[in-house]
Order: C-alpha cells, then structure tokens, then sequence
C-alpha cells in the first residue's frame, strides 16, 4: 500500500478569502479524502439578539460577511417585515433590487479575480479587480460606503437615488458590462483558462441535489432552481429566468457566474427603467411576535434566515444557513480523487464565504 | 484553442495610464454623500440623549449637566443612526474618515 | 409575497421515517436548526421542492437531548448534525461523519445550549468590551 502523508491546507492560503482548515489525505499527489473543520471566524453573532434590539440588528446583520453584506442585510429586514406584515413601499423594494444586483456583480467579479489567481493567472485576476473598482465607485456614490452599504432599514431603505443619480449609475454598468466582456473573453476561450478548469470537479446531475448544493454550483448541474424566482422584492415584476448549464465542473460555474454578471446589468437597466416614485419607508411601530423563514438568493446560492420574535424588542432566535454551509458537502465529495495541484480550484468554485458560514 | 486571448488587453493596458490612483501624491476627491467620520455642532445641540440610545456601538456620550458630548472615534461604525435620530439636526457625516486614532480615549467636546 | 410555510409537529421516532418519505419525494433538505426556549429544544427541519417549502420540527427536552439521524437519508445533513451536536450538546444516533466534536473549535463547549437572557434595560456605555467578542452572555 502507498504511503499516505496528511498536508494541512488553510486557514492560513493565499488563495482562500477567508480561513478554513482542510486536512487533506494525500497519496503521491492525488487526495484520497478531505476533513474540513471550522470555527476560526465564528463571532458568535446569532447570540447577539440578545443584546441588541431588532432595528439596531440590522448593522450587525450587514457585518455577517463583507462581500454579500448588502444581502444579508435585505433577507434581515424582509423576514423582520414579513413577521411583522409591514408593507414596504414599492420604490423601496426596486432600490433594494438594484443594490442588490449589484451586490452579486461585485462578488462576481471578486471571484472572478480569485478564480484566476488560484491558477496562477494574476495579470487576470488584477484585470477583473480593476473592473470591480468602478462596481465600487457606483455603490458609494450612491450608499455612502463601498462594501458595506448601510442602506436596507425594518421598513425601507434609507437612502434614495434621484434621476441624476440614476442616469449615471446607468453609464457606469454600461461601461462595467464592457470591460467586462473583455475579461470574459479570456475565461471562456483561453486555451489555458480551459485546460485547468474543464473536466475538474465534475458533479452530476443527481449527485449535486442530494447534496443540498444551491446557487451556481447547483445551476452548472443542469437543476433551473433560483431563489429570485419566488418574487421577493421587485422580482416578480421583472422579467427574471434562471440560467443553467449541464457540464457541471469547473469551467461550467465559471462561464455561469460570468453570464450571471451580464443578466444582473440587465435586470439594473429593467428596474431602473421601471422604478416608480413614492416613500422610500415605512414608519415601524411595535415588535415583532412570530417566526419565519426568509429565503433569499445571494451571489453564492440560497441564503435562509430563521426569525422568531416573541413580542419583546429583542429577537428570540436568530439563525442563518448560508449558501457556503450548504456547497460543504459537495466540496467535500468533489476533493475526493483529485490532484493536489486542483484543491486550490476545488476549493474556490463553490465560491466559498467562510465568515458567512460561522457568522 | 486560442492561446493569445489576453494580448489586445495587455498591449492597451501597456499603453495607457495606469488605473492606480496615485494616492497621496494626488489627493482622492471625496464622493459627495460617502459616510465618513461624524460631526457635531455644539452651539445647536440640546444634549438630550437620543443619539446615545441610538447607536449600536455605544460610541457616544452625552451630559446634560456638563453641557458635554463625546464619542469613541475606535466604536463608531459610521452608520448615520445617530445624524437620523437628532432633533436638532446637529450631527453630520463628513466626507473625510478623519485622523487616524490609536488610543481609545473619547473625543470631547464642550461648550466653552 | 408571504409564502404558506407548514409547520408539521414530529416525534423523534417518526423522524426518519418522514424524512425518507420527503426523500423519495424529491425534496431536498435546505437546514437544520435548533432554537433553545428555556428547558427544550426546539428542532426545525426544512425541505424544498420546486421552490415550495415544508418544516418538519421536533421538541425535546435540554437535558439528555438525543435524536437518530438522519445522514443516511440525507448524506449533507452530516455537516448540520455535527455543527448541533458542538453548539448545542444534543447527541445524535447513527451519524455518517461523526467529527466527534472537533468541528467547531469554541472557547466554552456548548454555548449555544444556554436560554436567551432577558432583554437587557437600556444599557449605560460603558468603556468595556465591545459585544462582538467571542463571549457568550451567562444565562
């Protein structure tokens, strides 16, 4: 029998946004297994309700996790809302629509960047940085902050875009959907992109169900299946359909999150186009007595968020699976009989959000 | 398989300035309405406490009979829940993150 | 939008013949997660299909918590179980992947296990900690 030698990845790796530890079982460079262990980010904020009431919960709701912190932020207030059958106001909810398509754009693009520095192509993984500058540069010129937005509130948002404002948000998603079709250019037809990323991580179309995998890496399976299409926000007024592809390996959640970043441009022009005028809140009065489940599509899947109230000003229970939680397992099974060179890819295609998983 | 995929974007960028502002040999101009550091004005404020009771970091401090308002520049997260809750709208967010704190000593201000 | 979401009150030997059933049916699990009201523990499992939501929840009492598992089922569910078992103390039989507790490194085992502490009066700001550090309030 060959020798086994055990190599500790993480927390600590180059390639890795956020720290996870990975005990990987490897023999002459092919893993046999690999033993994912967690905690080194963990605030212990779902015990945080108990201190703080459930208005002032929304900034560290937001905190959660730097790159999907807008939605984190919006499932808060909509589970809030919806337990407390307050009725947000419908410019409120395009804003939210808008800020949060371009929440996804920007942790696309951050993947993106990751994606080609794992493989070593850094003069790329700089490239789709520079693009994710001007994303930035849209959202603090109209939220005040460039990652986290501070805009969602129990009852609306807090902050509007006037018509100026609006027209050169357009300008700049126009000029983001250019640069960034050069760049999609290079992912989908580099000869090298394609020989690092074809063929690795295969899952099939039964396997990645079972899992429980949700967002691109289930869509990249051939499953259709998107959390927008519940309607939450202005989606059910937009014209919104699921893309899939049916390769399921790496280079499939690749070209799926890069088509992802021109169909989110396209549904900014369609909001933007059809935003209407009107109150930006609602006032709030009482506290929230009840609890449900508030099911929202993040750029990494389908993030739930579990609320009871039990009509004091603090929450009950606050609980949140997030879309990383649940792509785990199918890292864990996609890592097995793999070659060592490729964990680094593995481990990033399920776009892995570390401090969302251990809130 | 095309390999040179890469090369118009290389050459343009070989050719061009770069994207990198050149900070702080050129100053960054600040967008209007970005969320930096927090302001008070002290001739409008009527030291009532609302601003305290609103911040979730408890950042602020405020005595009435001192005619004294502080902040811990370390806590604030500069959310603007206090510049929301201000009767007298004396509070405001500049557009500067202002000087940079090592300490965590609070930043008073006092009637003269 | 405020989607129906049933709740299905479940006893802990149902469990696995319901959850097989839901299997077979097509539903995928979505999460598992535990909320603590005082003495018991309040298990919540949740499946989607085609968007269309269900919840199957299990009470049982904090002290000696044990439940049968379902990652025979559900292979995924090895990753909440493990998770519960660390944060909340409750034992769980027949588990796929038992990480026998080396999941989640915490300062104090099973924190999450205490009942939420009743809502604080308005709090004077104090020069101390900030709340976001890694300590867990005492019940």
């Amino acid at each position: 029998m060959a020798n086994r030698t055990i190599i500790p990845f993480g927390p600590q790796h180059p390639v890795l946004p956020e720290p996870i530890h990975l005990d990987l079982v490897v023999e002459d460079e092919k893993v046999i297994e690999a033993i994912p262990s967690i905690g080194f980010i963990h605030r212990g904020l779902e015990r945080l309700v108990e201190k703080k009431d459930f208005q002032e919960f929304v900034f560290v709701a937001e905190r959660i996790c730097g790159i999907c912190s807008f939605i984190h932020g919006q499932t808060y207030c909509q589970g809030v809302e919806t337990i407390m059958k307050i009725d947000v106001p419908a410019r409120a909810r395009y804003l939210r629509t808008i800020w949060g398509e371009l929440s996804r754009i920007h942790s696309h693009l951050l993947w993106l960047g990751l994606m080609a520095d794992s493989f070593g192509f850094e003069s790329l993984f700089m490239h789709a940085w520079r693009v994710r500058e001007r994303v930035l540069d849209v959202i603090e010129a109209t939220t005040g902050g460039r990652v986290i937005f501070g805009t969602c509130k129990v009852g609306g948002v807090r902050r509007d875009i006037d018509a100026a404002a609006m027209t050169r948000l357009l300008e700049q998603v126009k000029e983001v959907e250019r640069e960034t079709r050069e760049i999609v250019n290079v992912f989908t037809n580099d000869g090298t992109v394609k020989h690092r990323l074809c063929g690795v991580g295969r899952l099939s179309h039964e396997e990645a169900y079972a899992l429980g995998c949700v967002g691109p890496t289930l869509r990249a399976c051939g499953w259709a299946l998107d959390s927008r299409t519940l309607g939450y926000a202005a989606f059910n007024e937009l014209e919104f359909k699921p893309i899939a592809r049916t390769e399921g390996d790496c280079y499939a959640r690749t070209v799926l999150r890069c088509d992802e970043i021109f169909q989110s441009a396209d549904l900014i022009r369609q909001a933007a186009a059809k935003l209407p005028a009107g109150e930006i809140a609602t006032k709030v009065t009482g506290n929230p007595d009840g609890e449900f489940f508030a099911r929202v599509e993040q750029p990494r899947g389908e993030v739930i968020y579990y609320i009871k109230g039990n009509g004091t000003k603090n929450l009950q229970r606050f609980r949140v699976r997030t879309p990383t939680f649940a792509n785990i397992p199918a890292l864990v099974k996609t890592l097995q009989g793999c070659d060592l060179a490729d964990v680094p890819i593995l481990v990033l295609t399920i776009d892995p959000c570390i401090s969302c998983t251990e809130r | 398989m095309s390999l040179f995929t890469m090369t118009g974007l290389v050459l343009k960028s070989l050719f061009r300035k770069p994207f990198t502002h050149r900070y702080p040999f050129e100053p960054r101009v600040p967008v209007p309405g970005m969320r930096g550091a927090v302001a008070v004005d002290l001739s409008t404020c009527i030291f009532c406490g609302l601003c305290v009771r609103k911040c979730p970091t408890q950042a602020l401090e405020v005595d009435r009979a001192a005619k004294r308002w502080t902040i811990d520049r370390l806590r604030c997260i500069s959310c603007g829940a206090c510049v929301e809750a201000c009767p007298k709208k004396c509070l405001r967010l500049t557009t500067d993150h202002g000087v940079a704190v090592v300490t965590r000593d609070r930043e008073v201000f006092e009637h003269a | 939008m405020i989607e129906e979401q049933p709740n299905l009150p479940v006893t802990a030997d149902q469990l696995v013949a319901e959850v097989q059933k839901l299997c077979t049916d097509g539903w995928r699990l979505v999460q598992i997660g535990v909320t603590t009201l005082g003495t018991t523990f309040e298990v919540n499992y949740s499946f989607d299909r085609a968007q269309i939501f269900r919840n199957l929840r299990v009470t049982l009492p904090v002290a000696n918590a044990r439940l049968p598992s379902v990652s025979g089922v559900y292979f995924c569910a090895f990753l909440y179980e493990n998770e519960i078992h660390d944060l909340f103390g409750i034992a769980f039989d027949g588990l796929v992947l038992d990480f026998k507790g080396h999941l989640y490194q915490t300062a104090s085992p099973f924190p999450f296990a205490q009942a939420p502490a009743p809502a604080a009066p308005a709090a004077k700001p104090a020069p101390a900690a900030p709340a976001a550090a890694t300590q867990k309030p005492s019940a």
